[in-house]
């Protein structure tokens, strides 16, 4: 599991390529965790080489989302694999979080 | 000689080859680090069989997050410690039996729905893992067997 991340101006966006389970769950908690991160406006992940995600992966996001609301630091998912998609989905998490299609409607959300 | 078997897998036909009903058999010690090889051993089986994306991530997740419970905690991470995994697929009837060779006897507690707004707002990490299994999967059973708990998962693949 790679993070790359790429910042501009007020939004982050992280580019997350690899597997997200058990093992490499620590990689993307240990960015999302930087104190710095709740001065940007957004935070968005791009998951287009995002080829799969366990609970593990998902409670990293989850256990990170409320702080980033009470900052007023917005959590955008685009890019996402249609098999990644269908995990988000089956937990209703889809529904909780804000996932779009493109990079251009991630900026725009 | 536990220790000489560990992180193996092979193919087993049974005596009259049929070819729709083939296991095959994966043993790993009890560490994160090889969920990887679990995951890549379930695609592998699954490949020749032509099922959507979807289907074999479904498949593979669930196998992982039993493995990963196991793993985590059951065996606490004791790399002295091993599971055996074992795929069979009868026709369209997939079958696992993941077997924890530690001593810890480990049910996990009745599925619950997790209330997931509940989750966020307490910024929980865990908790969601045995209800995607149960979700993605026909049949899920936890039983123990000569002092080792085994976790049988059944899906029919269209």
């Amino acid at each position: 599991m790679k993070v790359t991340a790429q910042p501009s101006a007020d939004t982050l966006t992280l580019q997350l390529d690899g597997e997200l389970d058990a093992s490499s769950a620590i990689v993307l908690d240990t960015e999302l965790a930087k104190p710095d991160i709740l001065n940007y406006r957004k935070v968005l992940i791009d998951c287009a080489k995002l080829s799969y995600i366990s609970s593990a992966g998902l409670g990293v996001f989850i256990s990170h989302l409320q702080r980033f609301q009470d900052a007023n630091v917005k959590l955008v998912f685009f890019n996402m694999q249609e098999k990644v998609f269908n995990v988000f989905e089956i937990l209703g998490l889809d529904a909780l979080m804000t996932i779009v299609p493109s990079v251009a409607e991630a900026e725009a959300a | 000689m536990a220790h000489a078997l560990r992180n193996q897998s092979f193919n087993i036909q049974p005596s009259t080859f049929n070819p729709s009903n083939v296991k095959s058999i994966l043993r790993i010690a009890c560490s994160r680090v090889h969920l990887q090889q679990v995951r890549d051993f379930v695609r592998e089986y699954l490949s020749s069989r032509q099922l959507p994306d979807i289907t074999v991530n479904q498949v593979v997740l669930a196998v992982d997050e039993v493995v990963a419970n196991f793993i985590i905690h059951a065996n606490g991470e004791d790399e002295s410690q091993f599971l055996d995994l074992q795929l069979t697929l009868d026709g369209h009837n997939l079958n696992v039996e993941i077997t924890d060779n530690g001593d810890t006897i480990f049910l996990p507690a009745p599925h619950q729905n997790p209330d997931l707004r509940a989750y966020i707002r307490q910024g929980r990490k865990g908790g969601m893992g045995m209800t995607l299994v149960n979700r993605l999967m026909d049949r899920v059973e936890f039983f123990t067997r000569e002092n080792h708990t085994v976790c049988h998962l059944s899906k029919t693949l269209a």
